[in-house]
């Protein structure tokens, strides 16, 4: 019995078809309980990926998953059928991006979080309606009785995420996938998401792996940052290791590129170039190309892993060099 | 720095350097909201409801606010893709439907959207899209004039002229749709949201040709973003809009450095605080944006403000100095002494 709530060993993602493409190359993680970790990225990074295949949403026939995911000891690779529904809700649940296409556009909200309820704890209607009722002033929804009885059109942006994450924490899972749940909203709505989801997580004592983009974002919610590019974890470390000492190149760009503190109309220390098509398994640095501290030996080999410390790691071969003035 | 040159067949300066290059003034834009059975006329949303602004030649005003907010319908109204209700707009001491025609005023004024796939059409070549509008509007060498471009947006011609937007990635294709809004020479270009779909890394890339292409073609822009820190990078001075009106403006220093609208505050305060050990602890505000179908009364942020008294809800309050000749406007009953506001003229916001 391990002491982690999440450990996933060496996980390769590969979607087969016309052409392949792999997305999660050799990811391995660990999540303890009571824990947020954010996964930041740019786009085609892998991180939904990763979340979709903790969840084994991903369409079985064209793709192959490698590797080992255990989440609370339980090998998630091999579930089927029954065993793979219960774990789906009762120990893993998710809140994605767009709550409006998440949701049912014809139930009631207070039934669609009843329904799950009744579903995984065998429970009378009433009784689920009523848990669904607490769950709505947990996610601090005024008037919750009369939201109970709304569809999904009646209610705001930042109602509809809470509506979600009330559905999802219903059963009250061990572990929450929260996938940029706070991209599609104003930047006065954001904030209470990311605060709501902090006290949640406190409240609930889960472990939360939180997607996003955003490196503000993931500052507000986390205790700890790994950082993925072109499917692999290329850094990894507490939230203020990465922001205060960042050691991979990749994470310097992306610091840099939130403008927070850059002065005003000062030429950016933009990373050049895009992503690297995901067509071939890596089998030397994928940020070589657009790295400005690259060298031959990144274009010959996979860097090796820099572990500074327990839990802190930088895949790149300059992670011991001193931070260059910029 | 050498002084700027100018894009070929620019239009030639009129109204002088101390004319505004754009006056907006009183601009107003109601939406009919269709419904019911017969599909009449039930409401109406105010979208935009006497904006006024300037923007003076050379600057960058940046536009922030929330969704509804009416940003996005300011700047369709600005380049007439959708017609106003009433207000003026002056380019270059011209007035639009007076003076000045819409054709002479596209000429000038080009605008870039958030979607660069959707403001490309898929079966024109690149080349093709970039030349489109310069051969529309019969200015010579069309193709020459796009190849050029292209080279200067960093994307060489010999590789992508012939290519298709599918071809291309998200950065490359907002290249391309910078490249086909200076095709026309335009003195001014609005920038809706054109950066917030790219990734960080890319967006910081498109953010310095921005700034290079500003300066080396004297370029004037107006740059609407929901991105605090982006407007703040680029801008020289910072619009405010809620629920259809202007609530603040002002350079951006001063404004960074006191907000001086409950709503601007705010908006100030939900950006992430990018500091491990001193979290967010309160978010400013509660609730959505209201409806911009039927607005609140009097001030319309008085239903979302901490410091709202009687005089909000019933007064609408008007954009004015914070002092005698001041840049630094805000639409606020605390800086009006005789608005009835019991706060007002004190400094309750710091």
């Amino acid at each position: 019995m391990s002491e982690n709530l999440v450990e996933i060993r060496n996980l390769d993602v590969r979607f087969t078809g016309a052409r392949t493409v792999h997305a999660i190359n050799d990811l391995t993680l660990t999540l303890k309980q009571n824990e947020t970790l954010a996964l930041l990225g740019e786009s085609g990074s892998g991180k939904s990926v990763t979340l979709k295949t903790l969840l084994r949403l991903l369409p079985p026939k064209r793709s192959r998953i490698d590797g080992a995911i255990e989440v609370n000891g339980v090998d998630v690779l091999t579930l089927s059928g029954k065993t793979l529904q219960a774990y789906r809700g009762e120990e893993v649940s998710m809140v994605f991006q767009e709550p409006g296409l998440a949701l049912d556009p014809v139930y009631t909200v207070g039934d669609q979080i009843a329904e799950a309820v009744m579903r995984h704890k065998k429970v009378r209607r009433e009784e689920a309606l009523s848990t669904a009722l607490d769950m709505l002033r947990r996610v601090r929804i005024p008037s919750p009785e009369r939201r109970l009885r709304n569809y999904p059109h009646e209610l705001s942006g930042g109602m509809l995420q809470r509506v979600m994450i009330a559905l999802a924490l219903a059963c009250r899972p061990r572990l929450l996938l929260a996938d940029e749940p706070t991209t599609a909203l104003d930047a006065t709505v954001q904030i209470q998401i990311l605060l709501l989801l902090r006290d949640l997580q406190r409240e609930f004592g889960m472990g939360v792996i939180f997607v996003t983009h955003d490196i503000g974002v993931a500052v507000e919610v986390s205790e700890r940052i790994a950082v993925m590019y072109a499917g692999q974890i290329v850094e990894e470390g507490t939230t203020s290791e990465i922001i205060k000492d960042p050691r991979h190149p990749y994470t310097r760009g992306l610091l840099a590129a939130n403008l927070h503190d850059v002065a005003r109309g000062a030429r950016l220390n933009a990373i050049p170039g895009a992503p690297p098509p995901l067509d071939t398994r890596p089998d030397s640095c994928s940020f070589a190309p657009r790295c400005p501290l690259a060298e031959a030996a990144c274009r010959a080999a996979l860097p090796p892993v820099h572990v500074p410390n327990d839990r802190r790691r930088v895949a790149c071969i300059h992670a011991n060099a001193p931070v260059p003035a910029e | 720095m050498s002084v700027t040159e100018t894009l070929p067949d620019t239009a030639p300066d009129k109204g002088g350097p101390a004319q505004p290059l754009l006056i907006v003034r009183d601009l107003q834009k109601y939406f009919p909201v269709r419904g019911g059975i017969l599909g009449g006329r039930k409401a109406v949303v105010q979208a935009v409801d006497g904006v006024s602004f300037e923007v003076k030649k050379g600057e960058t005003l940046g536009i922030v606010g929330e969704s509804g907010c009416g940003k996005s319908t300011t700047a369709r109204l600005l380049i007439g893709l959708i017609d106003k209700d009433r207000g003026e707009i002056i380019y270059d001491g011209q007035d639009l439907g007076g003076t000045l025609s819409l054709r002479d005023l596209r000429r000038g004024v080009q605008m870039v959207f958030q979607d660069s796939y959707a403001s490309l059409n898929p079966r024109l070549t690149i080349e093709e899209s970039i030349a489109f509008g310069a051969r529309i509007q019969g200015l010579p060498d069309p193709v020459g004039r796009a190849r050029r471009l292209m080279e200067r947006v960093g994307l060489s011609p010999d590789r992508f002229a012939q290519r298709y937007p599918h071809e291309v990635s998200g950065g490359q294709r907002q290249r391309i749709n910078i490249a086909r809004a200076l095709a026309m020479s335009p003195r001014l270009v609005v920038l809706d949201e054109a950066v917030s779909a790219l990734d960080k890394s890319v967006e910081a890339q498109v953010l310095n040709l921005l700034a290079d292409l500003r300066r080396e073609f004297g370029l004037t822009y107006i740059f609407i973003s929901h991105d605090l820190n982006v407007v703040r990078y680029i801008s020289d001075r910072i619009l405010v809009m809620y629920l259809g009106e202007v609530v603040e403006v002002a350079p951006v220093d001063q404004i960074w450095s006191r907000q001086a609208h409950p709503y601007t505050r705010s908006l100030f305060s939900a950006m992430p605080s990018m500091d491990p050990d001193n979290r967010t602890l309160e978010p400013p505000l509660s609730g959505d944006p209201p409806n911009p179908i039927n607005p609140p009364s009097g001030c319309r942020f008085h239903t979302r403000c901490r410091l709202a008294e009687s005089a909000c809800k019933t007064r609408v309050p008007t954009l004015r100095p914070l002092s005698v000749g001041s840049e630094h406007l805000a639409a606020c009953h605390l800086h009006d002494l005789g608005s009835g506001h019991s706060k007002a003229g004190k400094d309750v916001l710091a």
